[in-house]
């Protein structure tokens, strides 16, 4: 084939050629190059163990990093910060963990450390989430860290042995999608409720063998912390990973982070980052164009992160679904939930608030839900945690003060960690109790057995916790919250 | 791993869709350290009452299901998490084949590697089985066929994740030995990089 000029090429075309060791033919995955690999206590044990039944070593310590964040409590910390694990298999899990790390020399943030916390909040936190990185982890939330124009996602404990082992993954060329997001957000909408209507348009099989890159105006306007949130969820609509081209705020988020480059080193990298971007015209397998100004905040009512609605908005009716087995899907999901075809969102008695997780666990989130319960009570009976995403974001709360107002709001303020997304460390909510929760998944018995999920953004979660029932957040807030979108 | 050429059972149906790997193995089973055990909780929410009592309508406790080693399931299953302990879960209690229209990215890559074999099928192949719960049915990995009475199907299965089934290839054998290719690359991309 003849060609006069070189191919356009997408932001996804730019980092998978560089990283590529093998490409892939008809018979066999492509082999790739893995920069960065985190791992945490739960997906870690068997693949460590896989190393040592076949006397192998871990390639990179030095592009490998642990912590302890499913497994972990989140009760306040004794005098001394001493943490105290009550359940034996956590504890197995976070000793296993520890010892892995010993054994083959792995860098370890463990509870209780400076750096420890979320294993997505703390690689962003840290400068080690680079733009047009390979980033990995036995963790389907990876998708978090293209926010930074890196290709990142989920794998497997087999791929993590692979990885540990060789640094590399066989992978087949996943296909594009770009999301555009024309037009701004509005007032207390943000890249959660963003997220929740690209998931609802798009399913949460429609990003299936895709990596979706986020662009528009709309995306460009988001702070790194925010595009964080985004990325985050675009496993829940299927897709392997999300991308967003890194700019200027990309580029000030980084410098002078602990394992940024610095000096002459972040003169080169700025060089190569500036040029990771889709070429204008690229081509994508799939477009899809949503318009953010017509967003209003959202929030989930079923048992997967794409039913969802705008909080001003109703149940909807299954009977209205063409289709048998969504019709289905769909009547099982609102009995599951305790929720009537056609009743409205807004005013639905709610038990639990969460603020926390790697989707809003980042101290945006938290300013964000500190703007609406400054100077106000969360209802009786409604318990409210608020769990900041690492140690980091602890520190920096509450050098704001931000824990005080969430104490006197008559919230928990608690440690960092998943805590009550996925309710390992026993932060569950009681079966058949409906939680408003910040985090990315709605599934059935997620946060608990028999647990009720109501996905939010924490402005929405935090006008929930003031109401004791799903509420419209527009009118609590004054305008410090628009920082924290 | 033990190769896999055709397996033939009865088949169980979970006709859902968007099965997630929370269904498939909900979290607080996940404190483990090791692969083996998980069988028994498979699915636990939908086995089990809240007593722990089996919950008849179930169809993994028809006393159809037993010895069952096809799954027929739902569209999008084993969406979510990458937890390996879904396809772990689907082994420890006997399961070689999982059935559907479409299987998620993560869950099948994991599947791939423990044995676990995922068939996609076409949308009217789909229907047909999920219309026809304990029926016997056949996957042929070789001839990368699904039969039943009255039907016979092809599925699509990556090229690779055959040959690994068929031949009981394992990856990291694959990858370990492209050792000095990815020396090469390290090599190359450290000459880059130097500012
Ligand atoms: S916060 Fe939730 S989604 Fe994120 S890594 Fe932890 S358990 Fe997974």
């Amino acid at each position: 084939m003849e060609r006069s000029e070189a191919p356009l090429r997408t932001l996804f075309d730019r980092i998978w050629e560089r990283h590529l060791v093998q490409p892939e033919t008809a018979e066999t995955p492509a082999v790739l190059f893995v920069d960065l690999h985190l791992v945490h206590e739960v997906t870690s044990p068997q693949a460590f163990a896989l190393l040592r039944e076949r006397g192998l070593r871990v390639r990179r310590p030095d592009l490998t990093l642990a912590t302890m964040d499913h497994s972990t409590p989140t009760t306040p910390a004794g005098e001394a910060g001493e943490m105290v694990i009550t359940d034996p298999e956590c504890r197995v899990q976070l000793d296993t963990l520890e010892q892995d790390c010993r054994d083959f020399r792995v860098e370890l943030h463990p509870l209780g450390t400076e750096h420890q916390g979320i294993v997505h909040v703390i690689g962003p936190e840290l400068g080690l989430t680079q733009p047009g990185r390979t980033i990995v982890c036995g963790d389907s939330h990876t998708s978090t860290h293209g926010a930074f124009g890196a290709l990142a996602f989920g794998i497997g404990t087999s791929e993590v042995a692979h990885v540990l082992a060789t640094q590399c993954l066989l992978q087949r060329r996943p296909r594009t999608m770009e999301v555009r997001v024309a037009g701004r957000l509005g007032a207390c909408v943000t890249a959660k409720d963003l997220v929740l209507a690209i998931i609802s348009r798009l399913g949460v099989s429609g990003g299936t063998g895709h990596v979706l890159e986020y662009s528009g105006e709309a995306i460009r306007a988001l702070s790194m912390e925010a595009r964080m949130t985004l990325c985050n969820m675009s496993i829940e609509a299927g897709a392997r990973a999300g991308l967003v081209a890194p700019d200027d705020t990309t580029f000030e988020y980084l410098h002078g982070r602990p394992r940024a480059p610095r000096g002459r080193a972040w003169e080169s990298a700025l060089a190569r980052w500036r040029i990771l971007r889709s070429d204008e015209a690229a081509p994508f397998d799939a477009t899809v164009e949503i318009d953010a100004s017509a967003l209003e905040p959202t929030v989930t009512f079923g048992t997967n992160p794409g039913m969802s609605a705008p909080i001003t908005g109703r149940v909807p009716d299954p009977e209205r679904e063409q289709e048998p087995a969504a019709r289905r899907g769909l009547e099982s999901a609102l009995r599951y939930m305790g929720l009537r075809p056609g009743q409205p969102l807004q005013g639905h008695p709610i038990d639990v608030v969460f603020i926390g997780s790697c989707t809003n666990g980042r101290l945006s989130d938290l300013r964000a839900a500190a703007s609406v319960l400054r100077g106000r009570r969360v209802a009786p009976r409604v318990r409210t945690l608020v769990v900041p995403g690492s140690r980091e974001v602890k520190r920096a709360a509450e050098a704001e003060g931000l824990h005080r107002v969430f104490l006197e709001a008559g919230a928990e303020w608690r440690e960092p960690g998943c805590s009550m997304c996925i309710g390992m460390n026993g932060d569950q909510v009681p079966p058949g109790q409906s939680a408003v929760s910040t985090s990315n998944r709605n599934f059935e018995g997620r946060q608990g057995p028999g647990a009720r999920t109501f996905l939010a953004s924490p402005l929405t979660a935090a006008a929930a916790a003031v109401a004791g029932a799903l509420a419209d957040p527009r009118g609590l807030v004054d305008a410090r919250a628009e920082e924290g979108r | 791993m033990e190769p896999f050429r055709t397996f033939t059972s009865r088949a169980v149906v979970l006709p859902r869709r968007d099965v997630d790997t929370d269904q498939i193995i909900p979290a607080r089973f996940l404190k483990g350290t090791t692969r083996e055990g998980l069988g028994k909780w498979l699915f636990s929410g939908w086995r089990y009452d809240a007593t722990g009592a089996p919950v008849a309508e179930f169809p993994l406790n028809d006393p159809r299901a037993e010895g069952a080693c096809i799954l027929v399931a739902g569209a999008n299953f084993g969406c979510g998490s990458s937890r390996e302990h879904a396809p772990w879960a689907l082994v420890d209690h006997g399961f070689r084949a999982v059935i559907s229209a479409s299987i998620a990215d993560i869950f099948r890559n994991n599947a791939v590697k423990n044995g676990l074999v995922p068939a996609v099928v076409d949308e009217q192949a789909h229907r047909a089985l999920l219309a026809n719960p304990f029926t016997e049915v056949t996957v042929d990995l070789q001839a990368q066929e699904v039969r039943a009475p009255g039907m016979r199907a092809r599925f699509s299965i990556d090229p690779f994740a055959r040959r690994c089934l068929l031949d009981g290839i394992d990856e990291l054998g694959f990858l370990l030995a492209r050792s000095a290719a990815i020396t090469a690359h390290e090599r190359a991309r450290r000459r880059e990089e130097e500012p």
